[in-house]
């Protein structure tokens, strides 16, 4: 099924027990072992020569450390360090990565020579507006585009990340019932299928946050929420679609029943990779959702590169919003800050960030919505639903699939371990799928399924990857079912067995110490 | 001295004014193995139902409630060090705190030892 090894060659793989054959170095071919680069380099030597300190008088107040326990290391010894580790790491450039919810999808190379052009690359955030006109028409476009997909009234560039996002929106929330003279609504309600972050983000901005529970088939239990609401509730954040791979259907009728009581409605739109182009937030009654850049719209992230997270706001919430803006101005931009701020952003509740937000991703993300197009946006949201629902029915029958009756997924299929022996969990069929060499799925999340799997391909991958991916998935699935004890024990071929996670989050050893230094201590 | 569980796996055993809390041995089997445990202050007032205590196993971090109102008398401090207790023993070692029970009529919305094995099996 692969599509590279069309010849059916297979390399042989030892038995367990010739593995163990150590070799001198603890290398195995390729695969290279590398301590830590405490341990390879030395105090005593240095890759940089230095001329020698001038004599002078410290005006540091006898503050200056003599030795800061830096390992000294040559520029080559340095670059293998790294370019070591690196190859030890899985990255969507090495093969498809289920993590749901994380929408781990292809960054296209095009993207990444436009980022890179001087003009961008090389600016100061400091750059006089007049000299960055164009840096200006890249975060208005942007903007453009992004309003216009959601169908809301503006959009806060500056949030850099989907959690800063969610503070961004709730902090606008906050605001606009303080504007009212009702900032005595303190609770926030949150659907159990909601992104865990919600809350966290809810409770940081000093929000009270309350469970709404979730139907049979894994949405909002719209009556539920009807019955909570009252003049002590600010607002619901919603993720739509939601952590169990599903359309909130009821949507509309969630929003009308917030608003009908005074509330305000926050959609976590780190899943909106499934609905763009399809469907407009803004026609939902959505007053707030984040944009997650480095997911929907193919930014680098998780390692990779920093997270962008600007926050579409309704009409309602428009006038809060966080500063700085880009505004047109006759034929060119100018930015709104504290001192312009002005009439019509008088109402804003501050600054998150220093400038104007990740630059460097808004270049990304216009590239890639340039070169998609309207329709091209569109298909990205059908084929990344459709290839989530190929993964859903080719697993059903070996896995359980808690929500597979409630009609097809989104852009995620979920999974549970009910059904496995006693002794196998969902932990064993992630560790066994890093031997078939795939990074692990998002596990144990959401917490309304049990022992949850959830596998997003996203619409990167074409039906042969797909297809190697099932058969790896459904495989490691069929020997868990059989209580194949090598289950238990995997990972066997990767660079380190399994783990003691307990033992590590209970005695975490969170840097490194100098054995000699460490030893003298005990 | 007798037992009590509530529909969230916690338990309380009752002696005189004394209630000790902690959570059955199904809801340690479920969270996996435990790796940080937070119990109240000493002086704290709860209500039945608050959040009092915090777990956290290798899976998900929980919210353990209160049974009953009261005032907290001690943690148990020995949890701090050892969170394995919990699932060693948890409806022994393994108890989260003590309180001084303010509504002791509180006790009969519970479930007794056999009413709780009962609602277990169900689940």
């Amino acid at each position: 099924m692969s599509t590279i090894n069309q010849s059916g060659w297979r390399p042989t793989t030892p038995e367990a027990g010739e593995a163990s054959g150590a070799t001198f170095t603890g290398n195995r071919a390729l695969m290279l072992e590398e301590p830590l680069i405490f341990e390879i380099g030395s105090s005593d030597t240095t890759g940089v020569d230095f001329g020698e300190m001038p004599e002078g008088k410290s005006r540091l107040g006898g503050l200056e450390r003599k030795s800061i326990g830096l390992p000294g290391l040559s520029e080559p010894e340095t670059v293998r360090h790294y370019t070591r580790l690196s190859r030890q790491n899985y990255a969507i450039d090495l093969g498809l990565f289920p993590l749901g919810s994380c929408t781990m999808k292809h960054n296209p190379r095009l993207n990444e020579r436009v980022a890179r052009l001087p003009g961008f690359a090389d600016l100061h955030p400091l750059t006089p507006v007049d000299s960055a006109q164009g840096a200006f028409e890249v975060i208005d476009q942007l903007a453009h585009w992004l309003i216009t997909l959601t169908g809301m009234h503006s959009v806060a560039m500056s949030p850099k990340a989907g959690a800063h996002g969610e503070l961004c929106g709730v902090l606008a929330i906050r605001a606009a019932l303080e504007a009212r003279g009702e900032g005595d609504r303190k609770i926030l309600l949150v659907p159990i299928s909601a992104h865990g972050t919600n809350p966290a983000t809810a409770a940081f901005a000093n929000f009270t946050v309350e469970d709404i529970p979730a139907t049979d088939d894994g949405r909002v239990d719209l009556e539920a929420l009807k019955a909570r609401l009252g003049p002590d509730i600010a607002g619901v954040m919603i993720t739509n679609p939601n952590t169990c791979g599903l359309f909130e259907r009821d949507m509309k009728a969630i929003s009308d029943a917030v608003h009908a009581a005074g509330g305000y409605v926050y959609c976590d739109g780190a899943n909106f990779n499934a609905i763009v182009g399809r469907v407009r937030p803004g026609d939902l009654g959505i007053d707030a959702m984040h944009i997650n850049l480095h997911k929907t719209f193919s930014t680098p992230h998780g390692g990779g590169g920093p997270g962008s997270g600007p926050v579409v706001l309704s009409e309602a919430l428009t006038p809060y919003a966080p500063l700085p803006f880009v505004e047109k101005d006759g034929a060119g931009y100018r930015l709104v800050e504290e001192e312009t701020a002005g009439e019509h952003h008088a109402g804003t509740f501050g600054r998150m960030v220093a400038f104007h937000g990740q630059m460097g991703m808004f270049t990304r993300a216009l590239t890639y919505i340039l070169s998609h197009g309207a329709d091209g946006l569109r298909q990205v949201a059908e084929d990344s639903v459709l290839n989530a629902n190929y993964i859903l029915r080719s697993m059903e029958d070996v896995l359980d699939a808690p929500f597979a009756k409630s009609g097809p997924c989104m852009h995620e299929a979920i999974f549970s371990d009910e059904g496995l022996p006693e002794g196998f969990s969902t932990i064993d069929i992630a560790k066994a799928l890093i031997d078939e060499g795939y990074h692990p799925m998002t596990m144990y999340f959401p917490l309304v399924v049990h022992g949850a799997m959830l596998v997003e391909p996203t619409e990167t991958e074409s039906k042969a990857a797909l297809d190697q991916f099932i058969g790896a998935f459904r495989s490691v699935a069929a020997r868990a079912r059989n209580g194949d004890p090598s289950v238990k024990t995997a990972p066997h071929f990767a660079p380190r067995r399994r783990l003691d996670e307990t033992l590590a989050a209970r005695k975490p050893v969170l840097a490194w110490k100098d054995p000699d230094v460490a030893q003298a201590a005990e | 001295m007798s037992r009590y569980y509530t529909e969230d796996h916690e338990w309380v055993e009752v002696d005189g004014d004394i209630g000790t809390v902690g959570i059955s041995d199904y809801a340690q089997g479920q969270l996996g193995d435990i790796v940080f445990v937070e119990t109240p202050d000493e002086g704290k007032d709860v209500s039945k139902g608050d959040e009092a205590a915090v777990v956290e196993s290798v899976k998900a971090a929980s919210d353990v409630y209160s049974p009953v109102s009261g005032t907290v008398i001690e943690g148990n401090a020995a949890l701090a060090d050892t969170p394995e207790l919990v699932n060693e023993d948890p409806e022994g070692d393994g108890w989260f705190f003590k309180l001084t029970l303010s509504d002791p009529s509180e006790l009969e919305s519970l479930m007794d030892e056999a009413a709780y094995a009962a609602f277990v099996a169900k689940l």
